[in-house]
């Protein structure tokens, strides 16, 4: 989907961005992870031309980015910042309409997708008509984002999206964050230096270092093996926790679920993930069902710390 | 103070006409140069915004034009531009430059980046963030920078009277030379009222930024034009003729006052200062103007003097004056002064004047050649016999003659000379004689009347009718009040007169006050 070639961005003798290529495919969350100065905003932000790239070439859908103009490039490509970057002067509902109005929807569509937008972020409609200094810093980067995903594009870019919340909100955002169907259709660039996070968010991660890529894989890849030794340091301090973020438990039968409490999992989580999910009470286990919907097994706190032994066994075998 | 609060009260209702014209023309004055200012000042700022490196030489020079003295900047605009209005709005708007240029930028670069980066990101042109986002977020620090504006320009706007563009200057002005408190309060409380009212209108406007700045964006504008719009009122006159007289000559009985009471002579009048008026007279901006008869830029701009037919400007003979008790520690004084007496008509005055004034000669070159051509010239003595001060008000025909008398001290007797030249005014001057600050100074008959001795309008009548009665009264006066002596006059006569340029003068046939106002009420 996202195809970046031999891309190079000098800032005089600096080399922030050094021969990178990468690729992202659809629907992926890719993670651009590293040390402040490490170039992976700067690589982003040549993704919707907000820096022009010194060298190499960007294809989008297999155009080249390069060759488009660029106020017209950046309307089909979702942006979420840091600090949020809302107008002040607008209200919520304004500041979500900017792209439907340059792209001149009309007044109904736009109101409808506004609201769809704020009931799936989890919203009050009370907040339409205030202004962004009077949110918390949770809800303005939801705002941030409904503003990123109001014309649909199948792109976004976002840069440290969550790095200016505090933990407890970081983590309800996060959840919010996985949850969203919106998400699930895109394909997302993030950056982070936020180890967590990027384990936490992506389907695949490029580490960064001095502007050029050093490892580019999945988590477990990265964790389990480093291609040298600035990777396995990079994950040393949280290592344990990480890896219990990188590994999963053993799926379910084809077409089957993970259910607690009797309410559905998502397939997909972490040991890490379903740990959080136990409250640790006497019996409590996640039931597991085949596609019939037949209990065929249960995991408790004991098999999942077993199937992380088993994983580790299994790499120290390899 | 209650008499003070009366009169100025009554003064105000009695000139209620034109201090709403005044107060309407200053208003418009401020107003049109706000609005040039804005429409110069604001894509300046957002230019330097754009190209930073612009921004130190831009700024430097609106500062640069900002410390220039307002009253030479209105001298610069006269070659230029002329009189009126014109100059005056453009000096106005160069001064008004300087805040609205620098809060634009600082406005537009204060914008936060990340706001900037977001609108960009989204796909916004450069100029749907120029307006979208960065105006509407600095437009309260630019607002802040037109208050600004707004206050100094309503401020400078009175000095837009010197070169005739009218506004509360000529009341504040006017008053100044007449010595007229109540006139000065007249021109001077409203002046501070507009910036007061102003100031507060736009702090009201700022207030509403964030929110409904975009109607305060779109609302501002229409409102400076509107207001703009007062200058062109009053300005609805006509008359074959233009005058232009100074603010202290439009105030007095011997001066405008006068014209129309005796003369009733109509003619479409602008209030101008004297710096600029022979000039303007010269470059056939004005037609008549008011000045003195000996001044020598009568002779450097080809002007000639109209006939006073009817005898309305009082005498300004010129003689030394005086302390009694000088005279008597310098017994050779009086008859050393007298030397001078008779020996310079208006004609030779006017020639010296013009040398010094227009030519830049010395004045004490000047006095020497004179004394020589008439034979009175004598090395120095190099006495010391004691010392006499002489004093002089700050204008060259004073200078000249305060270096004549001296020269004739050293010459003609053993005291030596201390100068104390350029006392400020006519006050200053006398305060010094009267308080034994110099022994003698020249001064004219007029202004010994007028200004020191102010008797009652009546007595003023019966003095005034010819140069002896007003020299006569005069020297009783004063030496009964004050123990000051009137010498002999001098010879010339430096009073006000109404000037017109010689060559105009000739072909309508215009040789009097009368013939003027015969010529005028010609249809």
């Amino acid at each position: 989907m996202i195809k970046v070639e031999h891309l190079s961005k000098h800032f005089g003798k600096v080399k922030a961005v050094d021969d990178i290529s990468f690729n992202v495919n659809k629907h992926e969350n890719l993670i651009l992870l590293g040390t402040s100065g490490c170039g992976k905003t700067t690589t982003l932000k040549m993704l919707n031309r907000l820096i022009e790239p010194t060298h190499g070439s960007i294809f989008i859908n297999d155009k080249n980015i390069l060759d488009e103009q660029p106020e017209i490039l950046r309307r089909g490509i979702g942006y979420v910042l840091q600090n949020n970057g809302l107008f002040p002067h607008y209200t919520v509902s304004e500041n979500i309409a900017i792209v439907p109005q340059l792209l001149k929807w009309d007044k109904k569509q736009i109101q409808h997708r506004v609201s769809e937008l704020l009931e799936k972020l989890h919203l009050s409609k009370d907040y339409l008509n205030v202004y962004p200094n009077e949110l918390s810093g949770g809800q303005q980067q939801r705002v941030g984002l409904a503003r990123a995903l109001v014309a649909d594009p199948p792109v976004l870019l976002m840069d440290e999206p969550f790095g200016a919340l505090d933990n407890v909100t970081k983590a309800k955002i996060h959840a919010e964050f996985k949850a969203l169907d919106e998400l699930k259709k895109k394909t997302i660039i993030m950056v982070t230096h936020d180890v967590q996070e990027a384990f936490e968010l992506g389907d695949r991660i490029c580490l960064m270092d001095a502007g050029k890529i050093v490892q580019q894989g999945t988590p477990t890849d990265l964790l389990f093996k480093p291609k040298n030794k600035f990777v396995r340091d990079f994950f040393q301090e949280q290592r344990l926790q990480l890896e219990f973020k990188a590994i999963k438990p053993p799926p379910p039968p084809e077409g089957g679920t993970f259910e607690l409490h009797g309410a559905v999992l998502p397939a997909d989580l972490s040991l890490w993930a379903m740990m959080e999910q136990l409250r640790f009470t006497k019996d409590e286990n996640i039931a597991v069902f085949d596609h019939q919907h037949k209990e065929v097994g249960a995991l408790r706190f004991e098999d999942l710390m077993s199937a992380f032994y088993q994983y580790k066994n299994h790499q120290s075998h390899e | 103070m209650n008499e003070q609060q009366q009169t100025l009260w009554d003064f105000m209702r009695q000139q209620s006409d034109k201090l709403a014209t005044q107060t309407l023309e200053h208003i418009g004055l401020t107003f049109i140069s706000l609005f040039l200012a804005v429409l110069v000042g604001l894509p300046l700022g957002i230019l330097i915004s754009r190209r930073r490196k612009l921004s130190g030489s831009v700024l430097g020079i609106a500062g640069v034009l900002q410390t220039i003295p307002s009253i030479a900047l209105l001298g610069f605009m006269i070659p230029l531009l002329g009189i009126g209005p014109k100059p005056a709005i453009v000096a106005l708007l160069l001064y008004a430059l300087l805040p609205i240029i620098r809060n634009t930028y600082t406005g537009i670069t204060g914008v936060d980046a990340a706001v900037k980066e977001a609108a960009t990101a989204m796909g916004m042109s450069k100029w749907q963030i120029l307006f979208k986002v960065e105006l509407p977020l600095a437009m309260s620090v630019i607002l802040a920078g037109i208050r600004t504006a707004t206050v100094i320009t309503v401020g400078v706007a009175t000095l837009a009277s010197y070169i005739a563009a009218g506004g509360l200057g000529e009341f504040i002005f006017g008053g100044i030379s007449l010595n007229n408190t109540n006139m000065i309060l007249a021109g001077a409380i409203p002046a501070a009222l507009l910036a007061i009212i102003f100031d507060f209108l736009l702090s009201r406007l700022q207030k509403f930024n964030l929110k409904k700045v975009k109607r305060a964006a779109y609302a501002l504008p229409v409102l400076i034009v509107l207001l703009a719009c007062f200058y062109f009122i009053p300005s609805a006159y006509g008359s074959k003729l233009t005058a232009g007289f100074t603010p202290e000559f439009m105030g007095r009985q011997d001066g405008n006052l006068g014209l129309q009471n005796k003369y009733h002579l109509k003619i479409h009048t602008i209030v101008i200062s004297d710096a600029v008026m022979y000039k303007a007279a010269f470059e056939k901006q004005l037609d008549v103007i008011s000045g003195y008869s000996t001044d020598g830029r009568l002779k450097a701009y080809n002007l000639i003097v109209l006939k006073d037919d009817k005898g309305i400007f009082p005498p300004y003979y010129a003689a030394p004056i005086v302390r009694e008790h000088a005279l008597k520690q310098f017994p050779d004084l009086e008859k050393t002064l007298n030397l001078l007496s008779g020996k310079i008509n208006d004609a030779e005055m006017t020639e010296l004047n013009y040398r010094t004034d227009y030519l830049h000669e010395s004045p004490e070159k000047v006095a020497k050649d004179f004394l020589v051509s008439k034979g009175l010239w004598r090395p120095e003595r190099g006495g010391n016999s004691g010392t006499v001060r002489i004093g002089s008000k700050i204008f060259g025909e004073q200078y000249i003659l305060a270096n004549m008398y001296s020269m004739l001290i050293k010459g003609y007797t053993d005291y030596d000379v201390a100068t104390k030249t350029g006392l400020g005014g006519t006050k200053i001057c006398f305060d010094a004689l009267t308080n034994n600050q110099i022994d003698f100074y020249p001064e004219y008959t007029g202004t010994g009347l007028l200004v020191i001795l102010q008797p009652s309008s009546k007595t003023i009548d019966s003095v005034e009718v010819s140069k002896e009665t007003t020299y006569n009264y005069d020297k009783q006066e004063f030496s009964k009040r004050y123990n000051i002596k009137w010498l002999q006059p001098i010879g010339f006569n430096n009073a006000y007169a109404l000037m017109m340029r010689q060559k105009q003068a000739a072909d309508l046939n215009v040789k009097s006050i009368t013939d003027l106002k015969k010529y005028l009420d010609k249809k």
